[in-house]
């Protein structure tokens, strides 16, 4: 298979506007005639959903929850960015292009990374006009902020509530359209399964969540956009019903998975309290711009942190890194709490966990300041924690947060199986190896508002109407399928629940294939995984319940696909032997300990075909070519 | 760390058609660090554990944002702290052996689906009868074309933050609907984008809010005691002038 990434000739600014005038248009008229099947209502999901509607396309609209409105993308706090260079401090499409190649430790595709920085602009224009309440400043015109280390300030923000703000944006947006009648929508309905037909994506299999009832849905493409796959670590910032199945059962259906290893974990999250731990709660990062993060510099150091004196403390970033100090990247940060911690020097109950110090920014700006600035996350930190961190110091320690992996896309965000297109952080395009902060926001927004309407039209007018019906056989055998595995499930009887099998899945792979990975753990955990997968099929316990509301269940059905999804993470870590981005292998680092990635043998997209069950799956390579920006080694020293 | 014993009655219903009842049980061993809901899910891998059936209740994001947990806890929804959704509510507010009744939001527009799980897209078809401005994507003006004064774009956040929850109708003697409605018709009038269509909006969102079978609003503020984002009964106050302004254009 040769992956063709179909990106645009000509240079490179002048690509995606060529693109759209050589791309074919279905005629209004016809519009109607197509039916476009969209999973997923978040940011991606309920923009692409909304502006098909609005485009007169059928559009059938799918999500897990009770209400399009509250996918995943409602917890983001921190921002979105975009191009508007509105504070006149020297930004620019360019610029943002060119940091955010740079961010994703040049692994991302130049081309669609420059059309996602051009899109950005319309995306505030697009959310200030749906009535989305960005921040002002007096003046009355829009405020920025500077988030992620960006030396300018292109961050728009709504309170800490920027997902919620947009999200409710596409989300009345797309209730207009269900108002005409051209979206139809399904909530609490699970996709379990793609249909694909003579090689295109037909339709897919789902299941009422309410009455268990199998039921399929054909259309004349299928848009998935179904969120990244974080919770296969069990503890993540994602949301409980966040998960992988959806883009896991495509990938079985011959949809290539792309990059799996590449995960993000985010420096600042609430430490874990205990073993009923049911998620991981994210503080956001703008608390290190003033907070100060140390250990004592002595190992299993047991007095309160207001007993150690100054000299006994080690403020390990801002001594390893003098110029970023404690603003180094997510990755950066994340890392060294580990080793702080695996070194002895952990603090709190559990001894997984680092201090975030507010004490010399009281001092320096006193605590009315700190309160305006930061209120709402101490408030946060403490109603979850019990402790006042304007007295004592907050804990912190790293969390899975997004992943960057995801079904392979060409420039057109469709992927290998014609007709399925796949958006937001469900496929793998812009981020390369690491996601800057405010980024991933706009990447949702601009597949599903400015790039799928115009690349959907294109698959549609030369596929044409399928008429696929799903009495077809195609849809029959993928239906038994999905009932085979549920009763499957149902039919153990074992000792275990899903709950136990998801924390201790999630433990091996954090411990192996989390925030450092080497060639010794990653063969662990690909040892392991799969004998911890035969358990799961032979001591799992659910209620034998099919016909009504089972979250067991459903997360059954979700655990049964991280396995496999798991042991895909775990080869792909073990195949890229450099590090790079969210990806430190511990075999490949600088004298001083930091990532070193290896250009020459990696400057590629890693995309896995799946072969069959227990079959070793194929790997194939897009290499990344870089004509516009200069690669270069990260150092925050 | 301190743990506590718990007697907990718990409303189970098998499907909507069913008459529940309360259950009583006793946990042991929770941890004041808990949250609400992970004490929940002990219980419910403790139920698994004795063959039982595991109670089914709604949550996702368990961060107070996607509005989609909703218990009422001994009486009052989301249970005892203000401003919090029942996700942020943690265990070091009970002690040994106190006793807790959980219940599900109720109200006529929200029929129970199963244990404390309940149907709330009412809500979502009074979005759909007019809680947005009529805008396709790609026709929109700069961003920076209109400007808008800071304290009326914080007024119109302040209402924008309502997640949707439905505890403002658990909580109404009424079942009204009138917080949730009101924060959405607020918004939008109080925004300059939300003004082309600010008449009809409000005529047709009060409609299908009564036409779901939410009752009226007799100015209990229940409501905004329970409203996990403090959102103001001034809300409500400001949808009825709209209501009556544009009753009398229409007329
Ligand atoms: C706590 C937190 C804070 C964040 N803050 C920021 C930030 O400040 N800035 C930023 O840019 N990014 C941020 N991110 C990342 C960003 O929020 C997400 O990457 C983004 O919102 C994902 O959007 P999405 O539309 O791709 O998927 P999601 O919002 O995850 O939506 C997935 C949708 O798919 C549906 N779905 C999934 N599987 C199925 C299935 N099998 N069948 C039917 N439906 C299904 C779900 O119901 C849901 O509707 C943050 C993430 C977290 C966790
Ligand atoms: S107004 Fe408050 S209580 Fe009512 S739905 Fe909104 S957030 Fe929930
Ligand atoms: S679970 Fe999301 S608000 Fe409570």
């Amino acid at each position: 298979m040769t992956l063709d990434s179909k990106t645009p000739d000509g240079p490179l600014a002048e690509k995606w506007d060529k693109h759209k005038f050589d791309l074919k248009l279905v005629n209004p008229a016809n519009k109607r005639k197509y039916t476009v099947i969209v999973v997923g209502t978040g940011l991606a999901g309920g923009a692409a959903a909304a502006s098909l509607g609005e485009m007169g396309y059928n559009v059938l609209n799918f999500c897990i929850q009770d209400s399009a409105r509250r996918a995943h993308s409602i917890a983001a706090q921190g921002g979105i960015n975009a191009a508007k260079n509105y504070p006149n401090d020297g930004d620019s499409i360019w610029r943002l292009f060119y940091d955010t190649v740079k961010g994703g430790d040049y692994r991302s595709r130049e081309a669609n990374v420059y059309r996602l920085a051009q899109v950005s602009n319309n995306i505030i224009d697009q959310c200030v006009a749906q009535g989305v309440p960005f921040a002002r400043e007096y003046g009355g015109l829009l405020d920025n902020r500077s988030f992620g280390g960006a030396q300018v300030s292109r961050t728009f923000y709504a309170r800490g509530q920027t997902g919620q703000q947009l999200l409710l944006g596409a989300y009345s947006s797309l209730m207009r359209q269900v108002e005409t009648g051209k979206v139809k929508m399904f909530p609490r309905y699970e996709m379990l399964d793609l249909v694909v037909k003579d090689g295109h994506a037909k339709g897919i299999v789902t299941r009422n969540l309410v009455t268990g009832e199998i039921k399929s849905f054909a259309g004349d493409a299928v848009v998935l956009a179904t969120g990244g796959y974080g919770n296969v670590f069990y503890l993540s910032t994602n949301a409980k019903n966040s998960n992988a199945t959806a883009a896991w059962r495509c990938h079985k259906r011959g949809a290539l998975f792309a990059n799996p290893c590449y995960t993000q974990i985010h420096p600042t999250c609430i430490p874990v309290s205990g073993d009923y731990q049911s998620k991981l709660t994210l503080m956001s990062e703008s608390l290190r711009n003033d907070g100060r993060v140390w250990v004592p510099k002595k190992k299993g150091d047991t007095r309160k942190p207001n007993e150690i004196p100054e000299d006994e403390r080690d403020y390990y970033l801002e001594r390893r890194y003098p110029s970023f100090g404690n603003l180094v990247p997510r990755d950066v940060a994340s890392r060294n709490a580990k080793n702080a911690c695996d070194e002895g020097k952990g603090v709190g109950d559990t001894g997984l966990a680092v201090y975030l110090d507010f004490a010399n920014a009281i001092e320096r700006m006193g605590e009315d300041t700190v309160r305006d600035k930061y209120g709402n996350l101490f408030d946060m930190y403490e109603r979850i924690t019990g402790e006042n961190p304007y007295k004592v110091p907050m804990r912190i320690f790293p969390a899975v947060h997004y992943t960057m992996g995801g079904l392979w896309v060409d420039y057109n965000l469709m992927s290998n199986v014609p007709g399925l297109f796949v958006l937001g952080e469900a496929n793998f395009s812009d981020h390369g190896a690491n996601r800057l902060g405010a980024s991933a926001l706009m990447q949702g927004l601009a597949d599903g508002y400015f790039v799928i309407p115009y690349t959907l039209g294109d698959y549609l007018a030369n596929a044409g109407v399928s008429g696929t019906a799903i009495d077809s056989v195609e849809f029959q055998d993928a239906e038994e399928e999905v009932n085979a595995q549920i009763d499957k499930l149902l039919s153990i009887n074992g000792k275990k629940t899903v709950t136990d099998f998801s924390r201790q899945l999630g433990l091996n792979l954090w411990n192996n294939v989390g925030m450092a990975r080497n060639e010794k753990g990653l063969n662990t955990a690909l040892k392991e995984i799969p004998e911890l997968k035969t358990e799961f099929w032979s001591e799992l316990k659910v209620p034998n319940d099919k016909a009504s509301l089972n979250k067991n269940l459903e997360f059954a059905t979700r655990v049964a696909d991280y396995f496999e999804l798991a042991e895909l993470m775990a080869r792909d870590a073990l195949e890229r032997t450099e590090s790079c981005g969210g990806h430190f292998r511990e075999e490949s680092q600088t004298e001083e300990g930091e990532a070193l990635r290896d250009d020459e043998n990696f400057s590629h997209v890693t995309a896995w075909e799946y072969t069959g069950e227990g079959k070793a799956p194929n790997l194939h390579k897009e290499s990344l070519e870089f004509k516009n920006v200069k690669l270069t080694q990260r150092s925050y020293k | 760390m301190e743990t506590m014993t718990l007697n907990l009655k718990v409303w189970r219903q098998k499907d909507t058609n069913s008459t529940g009842g309360l259950v009583a049980y006793t946990l042991e061993t929770v941890s004041t660090h808990m949250s609400f809901l992970e004490m929940l899910d002990v219980l419910n891998e403790k139920l698994l554990a004795e063959d039982g059936d595991p109670i089914e209740f709604d949550n996702d994001c368990r961060e107070g944002i996607c509005g989609m947990c909703s218990l009422v806890i001994n009486g009052v929804a989301h249970g005892p702290w203000n401003g919090a959704a029942t996700c942020q509510l943690h265990m070091r507010e009970y002690k040994d052996g106190d006793t807790i009744t959980i219940e599900p939001w109720r109200a006529q527009a929200f029929p129970v689906i199963k244990d404390l799980v309940v149907d709330r897209t009412a809500f979502d078809r009074i979005i759909s009868a007019g809680g947005y401005v009529s805008m396709n994507a790609g026709g929109a003006p700069d961003a920076n074309a209109i400007p808008i004064s800071k304290s009326v774009a914080d007024e119109a956040m302040d209402a924008a933050s309502c997640i949707g929850c439905a505890a403002c109708v658990a909580a109404c003697p009424n079942a009204s609907a009138s917080l949730f409605t009101a924060a959405k018709i607020s918004q939008l009038a109080l925004l300059p984008q939300g003004h082309p269509e600010r008449a009809e909006r409000v005529l047709l969102m009060v409609e299908q809010m009564d036409s779901e079978g939410f009752g009226d609003c007799s100015n209990h503020a229940e409501c905004e005691a329970v409203c996990p984002k403090q959102i103001s009964i001034s809300h409500i106050a400001r949808m009825k002038r709209e209501y009556m302004k544009a009753a009398l254009m229409a007329k």
